[in-house]
């Protein structure tokens, strides 16, 4: 009896956690934008559904998007730090809202809504959306024809979309381990849904939902695999205990390298990188062109700040062990996508390869792993990681948009020797469709340019100038890519009656239109984005 | 200790060799399930090798998120199935360059 009283005045009071509401809002607002869209799935009428559940999601990702702009603002400096860094650890270090990741935060957020755009576009299917009526009917079935009939829509595809959004979003801002489990699920699970419910070529698309579900789940074990050997090795999951585990080198080295390399396969599959790459193409062409844009854009950016969060904060003290592999990575990755999206018949194989080159290009830029001196104002490798990802983001949200328009009577038609002749046909849909493949090649003047140009500028800081040579060269090999495809949409005669551009509605239009201002505005003026990026500084840890 | 850490060693080897070998995507994913519990004992193993308690809460985690992904790959899986007749992985082959 006394030894019970005495464990049970010994036992600590469980204190609540403090949680810093106001920092973490965007976050709390765009979950609370999901729920609600759950909540309306099972209580508005169905007629007016599609629209309420636009308008959710649009105000929740505007409103989000205003905090986040507020709490940037408000990122007190970290003092002691021997670099610029704001911000500060939150929810009971769970999470690390620095500059980095609310910048992250910004980006993700306009993707979303660029995306959202072109997810409630309704005028190219005579009124219904690009999703499926009832996924759980099969293609050809009666039941589907019966669906089609009474014009079923899944609404769900909004709030799905912005459970992925949150899960991004504190992809982006984990600081243990666990968080960023969790998160890449969230991130995940919606995603793996979304890209089995093109409403046309049904079939393709349940396979890409299927590719996509059974290697990301597969990545994903080698990323918790990592996890755990992390914390057999550090004894937790806390980013910065890792990184004081790692410098002392407190346990075997083999346990350490075993870890960095599964937790490496996990993030390099998201963020498609050569030798995890092989889902991309068949998952972006296969998922409807509007989830392939709000992936392409979202997944990279929010894996890519994972990426940089775990290798700079948590095992930035055996940079030695892990910086060889990525620069055998990125080579690899810029190459492989350079040279096989050239051959690619299909529009959005061949972008899905170009995102491939691209996550190379951002891996140049990270292995260079410069953060910079206070006597000095060169771009730091995350601040220049992050507006090529601003950048690229945009431009591919904007191409896949290009993509939704052409078609013909069976939905869009995305092989390439159908978009001969385009230019004669829509001008400015093609000159837009030009002006992000002139992006993408990093031609001056576009956004594009910039980006590439920032992220070998970091490399070259961090004194990999070997890797910077080789990424030029293979810009230069994937430029000849592009103007192909540009030769081909201006200066080839369509065959037969050539394709058809789709009249769409101010949705998809005002898309494309602020894809192009912004691809062509960050190329001119780059100025504004790029002080804001190098003033978010270096990752609290 | 030790020996905890290579049961689950070998239990995570098992599943990663069924997900490359196994053509049924059911059984594949049996398989992940698998890979996803040798992690768990991985988890609580080193978590009373460290003598804190984060291991076994994670592994409380990574079982919400299991059952989590068992309904949503399934859903995948049984749509699939329903369109072909059949959940084999080597079938679903109609995205290739």
């Amino acid at each position: 009896m006394i030894a019970t009283f005495a464990t049970a005045t010994d036992l600590p009071d469980i204190a609540a956690p403090d949680i810093e509401y106001a920092l973490l809002a965007p976050i709390f607002i765009i979950a609370g934008a999901a729920v609600l869209g759950v909540i309306v799935e099972a209580f508005w009428p169905r007629s007016s559904r599609f629209l309420v559940q636009t308008g959710i999601a649009v105000v929740g990702i505007i409103a989000a998007f205003i905090d986040t702009v507020w709490v940037f603002q408000d990122l007190d400096p970290v003092k002691d730090a021997s670099h610029l860094a704001r911000g500060k650890i939150a929810a009971e270090g769970a999470l690390a809202i620095d500059g980095p990741g609310v910048f992250a935060w910004g980006i993700l957020l306009i993707f979303g809504l660029l995306s959202m755009l072109l997810f409630a576009e309704r005028r190219l299917e005579g009124g219904l959306s690009g999703f499926t009526g009832r996924a759980a009917d099969a293609p050809g079935s009666a039941a589907e024809v019966e669906a089609i009939k009474h014009r079923v829509e899944h609404t769900e595809v909004f709030p799905l979309a912005l459970f992925a959004l949150v899960g991004m979003m504190l992809f982006a801002t984990s600081n243990d381990l666990l968080t960023m489990f969790v998160a890449l699920e969230v991130l995940s699970l919606p995603l793996y849904l979304l890209c089995g419910l093109a409403r046309r070529r049904r079939l393709m698309s349940q396979e890409a939902a299927l590719k996509y579900f059974l290697l990301g789940a597969f990545s994903s074990v080698f990323f918790l695999y990592g996890i755990a050997l992390t914390y057999g090795y550090s004894g937790s999951f806390r980013l910065s205990d890792i990184d004081v585990a790692v410098t002392n080198r407190s346990d075997s080295e083999n346990m350490l390298l075993a870890a960095t390399a599964l937790i490496a396969v996990g993030l390099l599959f998201k963020i498609g990188a050569v030798p995890f790459h092989t889902w991309t193409p068949d998952v972006y062409q296969g998922a409807p062109t509007p989830v392939t844009a709000f992936m392409a854009a979202g997944t990279k950016a929010a894996a890519f700040l994972a990426l940089l969060r775990v290798f700079f904060v948590a095992f930035g003290g055996s940079s030695w062990d892990w910086r060889p592999t990525i620069v055998a990575v990125a080579i690899i990755t810029m190459f492989l996508g350079a040279v096989v999206s050239i051959s690619q018949t299909d529009v959005k194989r061949m972008l899905a390869y170009s995102s491939i080159a691209h996550a190379g290009f951002l891996l140049v830029g990270f292995t260079g792993a410069y953060i910079g001196s206070s006597d000095s104002s060169r771009v730091t490798s995350t601040s220049s990681i992050l507006f090529y990802l601003t950048v690229y983001g945009v431009s591919s949200i904007g191409a896949f948009a290009v993509v939704t328009l052409v078609r013909d009577s069976g939905g869009e038609t995305t092989h390439l020797s159908k978009w001969a002749g385009l230019g004669k046909k829509s001008p400015l849909l093609a000159g837009s469709f030009a002006l992000f493949m002139l992006s993408f090649a990093g031609i001056p003047l576009t956004g594009g340019f910039i980006g590439k140009w920032t992220v070998f500028s970091a490399a070259w800081s961090g004194g990999f100038w070997w890797l910077v040579v080789i990424g030029v060269l293979v810009s230069a090999l994937a430029a000849y890519f592009y103007v192909r495809v540009i030769v081909l949409m201006f200066f080839t005669d369509p065959v037969g009656e050539g394709p058809t551009v789709a009249a769409p509605s101010i949705m998809t239009t005002g898309v494309i239109a602020v894809a192009v201002i912004v691809t062509l505005g960050l190329g001119i003026i780059p100025g504004p984005v790029l002080d804001l990026a190098q003033h978010a500084g270096a990752f609290v840890r | 200790m030790n020996e905890y850490i290579t049961l689950s060693l070998i239990l995570f080897t098992i599943g990663c060799v069924g997900v490359l070998v196994r053509r049924n995507a059911i059984v594949v994913f049996m398989c992940i399930e698998l890979m996803l519990n040798a992690t768990n004992l991985a988890f609580v193993s080193f978590s009373r090798q460290n003598g804190n308690l984060d291991g076994q809460v994670a592994a409380f985690f990574v079982m919400v998120v299991a059952a989590a992904e068992v309904v949503v790959g399934l859903s995948i899986i049984v749509s699939i199935y329903r369109a072909r007749r059949s959940a084999s992985v080597d079938e679903a082959s109609l995205l290739k360059s």
